[in-house]
């Protein structure tokens, strides 16, 4: 089975996040890359299919030159192969564009089954695995906190706000995960050394057949018109506890309305 | 005026008080008509009918909600033409409803808005609430994904003219077909991202049978419980519970946390919050840099005092 990881790189949330004052679009030089935190667990679950039933982990990735970090510790955990897809023109593509994007690449890479983190700590949009289901055409099955593959069906648990929902459906198909759905491994020394030698294929906008009038900022579908800091929060109140601490909340409470 | 099409969120009979955000929304924004997709509109019919809808479509099949998202996605399809706008809500359907939409209209869609102006200009509050943003929809048909709580009510009684519509599915939208539907944690208690008052406990709350404090706390205010990502990680508390950057953001009115640090993951998923408070036995935490009032003090002692203490007041 021929499973691709849709992999992405984003500023660290410890570090500085903000957004470029010419062209509202994210500033990456501001703030260091880390692997988006839910694709660690997308990658996890390719390897335990993988290691279930077979096949080859496919790694894709759309970012600067940079994201190659986050590639090579998609190797290093276990991943075979990676594609990543870096080009100037997409600079500023929104989800939409990323997601036509993505199709072109899992359409080159001939998956069965792509795997997903349901959203990314920058953007937050959570729409990505959705849109490329319905431009794939594939079932989709996301927000995934178990999977279970048999042949060519897919069953997965979908994380709802009161429990789960049981979803079937039939490879080729395009999961989303969440993090309740296991605990992605470290890579190992062996691993770090083994990714070295995986195949990376670096690849244009040309490259990957995509129509570069379709994507960048220019071609977005949305543009951001401006941003600023939120405000400052007024700096609040803090007392210690003398055995009334919850009295004097209370009296917060009441003093503004709540009780 | 353009009509403004709103997505009812509905589930076991109840319309989510989102609903009624964005038919609020709708109307300052044109003509807002509702879209109930589903059994079970004539229970709900009034109730929705307060929140002045022109129109409201109903798309009645039982087993339009026998598959994930894609059949709502064709019943708003066939709905968009002539639309100024598309409302849902940002929750996790309703975004995936909204991208899948988006491709099949070629529109852009803006996802976890905070507000809209009249020229559908929309606010985002991003990166945890730290840079508002405003964005516009250049292409198509403007798809909103609204996040709940962020749209102040206003009703405004009308009666809407019905119309129902017929959907046939193609087989693409049955793809994933939903076989069951598991119910974890049913309370009484209200939905955590609806919720005017939210209480979540962290990891000082120490263990799962200690989260009936909280618990407590928070049914004495009629509010919803939540978790940071240390107590669900440690199983204390359901996962869909948990708060922060890898789970729910709220917004709500009051946020409570008792101990909890307010490492930057959580924040992100509270700090919009009006009035925030926090019990936490470290004066260091950073939680308290958030906070309207803090207590440096054991949650143990403090928050049975005032669960106690709003008893006594109600």
């Amino acid at each position: 089975m021929n499973i691709v990881v849709c992999v992405k790189q984003v500023p660290d949330t410890e570090s500085p996040r903000k957004l470029k004052s010419d062209d509202n679009t994210l500033d990456r030089a501001a703030a260091d890359g880390v692997i988006n935190e839910l694709c660690e667990y997308a990658i996890e679950e390719a390897l335990l299919i993988k290691e279930a039933h077979g096949g080859e982990v496919t790694v894709l990735t759309m970012g600067p030159d940079k994201a190659t970090e986050s590639i090579r510790k998609a190797l290093a955990m276990g991943a075979d192969k990676a594609v990543h897809l870096v080009d100037d023109a997409l600079v500023g593509s929104d989800a939409l564009q990323t997601s036509y994007a993505l199709q072109q690449l899992v359409g080159r890479a001939g998956a069965d089954l792509v795997i997903m983190g349901s959203e990314s700590t920058d953007a937050r949009t959570g729409v990505l695995a959705a849109m490329l289901s319905e431009r794939l055409g594939w079932p989709q099955l996301t927000l995934a906190n178990k999977v279970e593959i048999a042949g060519t069906a897919v069953t997965i648990q979908r994380q709802t706000d009161t429990g789960f929902d049981k979803v079937e459906a039939s490879l080729p198909a395009v999961i989303s995960v969440v993090e309740k759905i296991n605990e992605p491994r470290y890579p190992s020394f062996k691993g770090i050394m083994a990714a070295k030698k995986k195949p990376v294929e670096s690849l244009s906008v040309a490259d990957a057949g995509i129509d570069a009038g379709q994507v960048g900022v220019a071609n977005a579908y949305s543009a951001v018109v401006d941003h600023a800091d939120a405000p400052a929060r007024a700096k609040g109140q803090v007392v210690g506890d003398e055995g009334d601490g919850g009295v004097k909340i209370a009296d917060f409470l009441a003093s503004k309305k709540f009780v | 005026m353009a009509e403004i099409l709103v997505l009812v969120d509905h589930a076991n009979g109840e319309v989510k008080k989102v609903t009624f955000e964005l038919l609020t929304l709708a109307r300052s924004l044109g003509e807002a008509s509702a879209v109930w997709i589903g059994p079970g509109y004539e229970a709900a019919a009034d109730k929705i009918a307060e929140y002045g809808p022109a129109k409201v479509y109903v798309a009645a099949d039982a087993e339009l909600n026998d598959y994930v998202a894609a059949p709502k996605v064709e019943v708003l399809q066939q709905l968009a033409a002539g639309a100024g706008a598309i409302l849902v809500p940002a929750t996790a359907e309703g975004k995936e409803i909204a991208g899948r939409l988006a491709v099949r209209l070629d529109s852009g869609v803006l996802t976890d808005v905070v507000g809209v102006t009249g020229d559908l200009v929309a606010e985002h509050s991003i990166f945890g609430g730290g840079v508002i943003a405003h964005a516009k929809v250049t292409k198509g048909t403007p798809i909103i994904a609204v996040r709940p709580n962020a749209i102040a009510l206003a009703a405004q009684a009308g009666s809407p003219a019905v119309e129902q519509v017929s959907v046939a599915l193609s087989d693409a939208a049955k793809a994933a077909k939903i076989t069951d539907r598991v119910v974890q944690e049913k309370g009484e208690r209200p939905d955590l991202t609806e919720a005017s008052i939210v209480v979540s406990g962290g990891r000082g709350v120490g263990g799962a049978e200690n989260f009936k404090i909280i618990e407590g706390l928070a049914d004495s205010l009629g509010a919803a419980v939540g978790a940071s990502r240390a107590a669900t990680d440690a199983g204390w508390y359901p996962h869909q519970f948990q708060v922060g950057q890898t789970g729910k953001t709220v917004s709500p009115q009051l946020y409570i946390a008792a101990g909890i640090s307010g490492a930057i993951q959580h924040r992100a998923g509270m700090q919009t919050s009006k009035t925030i408070i926090a019990i936490n036995k470290d004066p260091e935490a950073p939680i308290f840099e958030l906070v309207d009032y803090g207590v440096v003090g054991d949650l143990f002692q403090v928050v049975p005092q005032l669960t106690e203490e709003i008893g006594k007041r109600k």
